[in-house]
């Protein structure tokens, strides 16, 4: 009795600040996501209520001809959407990071605000507006290339199977630059002056700067900026949907796992949702995201050299 | 997810059956894909039903029109969905009747206002039981611009070759595109493609029956050449008709660019309020000379009966009226292009909408041929298989035999009577 007197008290505030994220989150995010792994491990009994049937639908979806065939197109798609962001959009934040960065740049507030905006812009608003500037029948985009004099480059892009899927990531990548140009713009301004000056005495100047100390200094921020790119590319829907359709077309060109999952799901005019295929549909990019995000953090981010400034 | 699904879904359902439950016993709800009637409902359809029925007080709640399936369905399971049910045409319904959550109506005294073929969306494969009452059907065909047709001194196609003929004359011409059609949306291509002018080519009912009994293949005779029509269809598109969506479609033809726009029956109040020119519309053009001319009138709305209404005795006497030639002459003229599926005719006053209904002296109807049982299976859909190989066809990126095989196998890998 003595001695559990002397213990320290239990902290209750921990768990009483903790308890709502806790209890929210797991309402709304971990138990419908196990829910929905639960689900993938079920399947249409012959009396048309659900059985268990253990991983014959993951079987279906990977050998069925009728399966294997959209979920690798899908897959595929998707792994052509995540090139093209970490190609072209990563780059360009970075390098309009380090522009925003530099000392004496006039209007530099305004130029981190816009090219910030269209991030926080709706998918829909994205979709819509680029659907229309892009439109062979009343978009924009025809007579600003005819008043340089480059009309017939002009083609339907969202329409053709070979380029639609690329515009689309484009237009994505549009949308998202923002996002690693503040990350890394935020791990640029980090950097003490003193640094840079001490470089700049050692000979160190100009573009080498930027790759001897600079670079070093934003690799973990690039990290953190690839990583959250792979989640959102892999869990990617809303763009596809909203200017394709759930059809993904032209002929499945743009179909991503996304749209496969929602298509399957909910089903499509006449055809009618199967909620157990979708869920495996989900649970197959659960363990994608899953593997992709544990090859970063242990083939990756432990190889990251972190400095102490 | 799925409880998601229902959680928000009954949210919704309390929130619209709160109202009319504070009022009299005797209230129905209705519920319907048709947002864009809201006001036609209101204003004209229910004032008149409560003018004969003082008693009952309707209250019509619809959902959007890509949700209404799902939505339906949930409401219909957590036992929250209205008294009346707007039903969509075949097998979304039936699965409903199946399960018991529409009441047969064989016995709803009106009933035999309705041929069987008027009936055959919404009863049972065998035909013996109908559980929704037909409302309207939409007919297919081609609209076009009056005053384009004068200026460049054409007549209305009556054959296929004069179709193409005229196609070729607006073309040559220039100030017009030739039709307005995109295949972005794939589902033009379908059924304002495919839907439109295949009955012509398969012989409505006749090969629509015998592909369902197995007699014949989708990949075969007319199926596979109707296709190959539709292959011919895109130089006379506008440019970038690749990227060209739905709405991008009628807002070329009502903003008097375009001469042709192939569609149907549903387009003629829109493009009424749109156009400020002359229409005129073309059934589907006949192969030769002197051929049966076959259209698709498709049943497209029809109402039942929740089984778990609390007022059934109301709801029979609203489904009852639907049946007489009351509501239809109210429909129809409210809604020009939704024909009323009743045996004794309904005049309808629209000039655009009579020419439509017209077809039905001179042609035999049909129905897009992918509605019935054929898009039972799930993957893949036949209709979403039916989508896809028109645009690709149009686009050019398939031939029209590949494009028939496809939806042949589509259809044999789960469908028995093609098996063989």
């Amino acid at each position: 009795m003595a001695t559990s007197a002397q213990r320290k008290p239990i902290r209750w505030h921990i768990g009483v600040l903790l308890a709502p994220a806790i209890l929210i989150y797991t309402v709304i995010m971990l138990l419908p996501v196990f829910d929905s792994l639960r689900m993938s491990l079920y399947g249409k009994g012959p009396d048309g209520a659900p059985m268990f049937v253990g991983l014959a639908n993951y079987t279906t979806l990977l050998t069925d001809s009728y399966w294997q065939g959209p979920f690798w197109n899908a897959l595929w798609n998707n792994v052509v959407f995540f090139i093209i962001h970490m190609l072209v959009q990563n780059p360009i934040g970075i390098l309009l990071a380090a522009l925003l960065s530099l000392g004496k740049l006039p209007g530099r507030e305004f130029y981190r605000t816009a090219l910030f905006l269209p991030t926080m812009l709706s998918f829909v608003i994205v979709g819509f507006v680029w659907k229309l500037i892009l439109s062979p029948a009343w978009g924009v985009s025809k007579t600003l290339l005819g008043s340089v004099g480059l009309g017939s480059w002009f083609a339907p892009w969202l329409g053709q199977p070979d380029t639609a899927l690329i515009t689309l990531a484009l237009i994505s990548v549009w949308q998202f630059i923002g996002l690693p140009m503040m990350l890394i713009y935020a791990a640029m301004i980090a950097i003490p002056d003193e640094l840079m000056e001490a470089a700049s005495c050692d000979g160190v100047t100009g573009i080498n700067q930027f790759f001897k100390i600079k670079l070093p200094l934003i690799w973990p921020s690039i990290g953190v900026v690839s990583i959250l790119t792979f989640v959102g590319n892999f869990n990617a829907f809303d763009l596809i949907y909203v200017s394709q359709g759930a059809l993904a077309g032209p002929n499945f060109s743009t179909d991503i796992l996304g749209t496969l999952l929602y298509r399957t799901f909910f089903g499509n005019q006449l055809q009618s949702g199967d909620p157990f295929m979708g869920a495996t549909i989900a649970g197959a990019m659960f363990l994608i995201i899953l593997c992709g995000v544990c090859v970063y953090l242990y083939g990756v981010q432990r190889r990251l050299a972190y400095y102490q400034m | 997810m799925k409880r998601a699904l229902t959680m928000s879904a009954a949210v919704v359902a309390v929130c619209a059956s709160w109202a009319p439950m504070a009022q009299a016993a005797s209230t129905l709800v209705i519920e319907s894909w048709r947002a864009d009637d809201l006001a036609i409902w209101q204003d004209k359809i229910i004032p008149a039903f409560e003018k004969a029925h003082p008693d009952i007080k309707v209250t019509f709640a619809p959902t959007a029109p890509k949700e209404y399936n799902a939505a339906l369905n949930a409401k219909l399971e957590s036992g929250t969905a209205g008294d009346i049910v707007t039903c969509r045409p075949f097998d979304a319904s039936l699965e409903q009747f199946t399960k018991g959550r529409l009441a047969p109506l064989n016995d709803l005294p009106g009933m035999n206002n309705f041929s069987a073929a008027a009936k055959l969306a919404w009863s049972t494969d065998d035909g013996k039981t109908t559980f929704c009452v037909p409302m309207a059907s939409v007919l297919h065909g081609f609209i076009y611009n009056k005053e384009a047709f004068d200026k460049l001194g054409l007549k209305e196609p009556k054959t296929e070759d004069e179709l193409f003929a005229a196609l070729d004359k607006i073309k040559k011409d220039g100030t017009y595109v030739p039709m307005a059609m995109g295949t972005a949306d794939q589902w033009e291509a379908a059924t304002t493609g495919y839907q439109n002018i295949g009955p012509n080519y398969w012989k409505g009912e006749e090969g629509r029956n015998a592909v369902i009994q197995g007699s014949q293949k989708l990949s075969e005779g007319g199926w596979v050449e109707t296709l190959r029509t539709l292959a011919k269809w895109g130089p006379y598109l506008g440019d970038g008709y690749k990227a060209q969506s739905y709405a991008d479609s009628q807002n070329i033809f009502t903003l008097g660019r375009a001469a042709i726009y192939p569609g149907g029956s549903w387009e003629i109040s829109g493009f009424n309020a749109q156009a400020t020119f002359k229409m005129g519309a073309f059934p589907p053009p006949v192969r030769k000379v002197g051929d049966t001319c076959y259209i698709s009138d498709h049943p497209d709305i029809a109402v039942g009966m929740n089984t778990k209404t609390k007022n059934p005795e109301a709801a029979k006497k609203f489904l009852t009226w639907v049946t007489t030639s009351d509501f239809a002459k109210i429909y129809a003229n409210a809604l020009p292009g939704f024909f009323s599926l009743q045996t004794a005719p309904v005049a309808v006053d629209d000039p655009l909408a009579q020419t439509f209904v017209g077809w039905r002296n001179g042609c035999k109807s049909t129905i897009r041929s992918t509605y019935q049982i054929l898009s039972r299976g799930a993957k893949p859909n036949l209709e979403d298989a039916t989508w896809g190989a028109s645009a690709n066809v149009i686009n050019g990126t398939e031939t029209p035999e590949k494009a028939a095989e496809r939806l042949q196998a589509a259809l044999a890998n789960w469908y028995k009577p093609q098996q063989k």
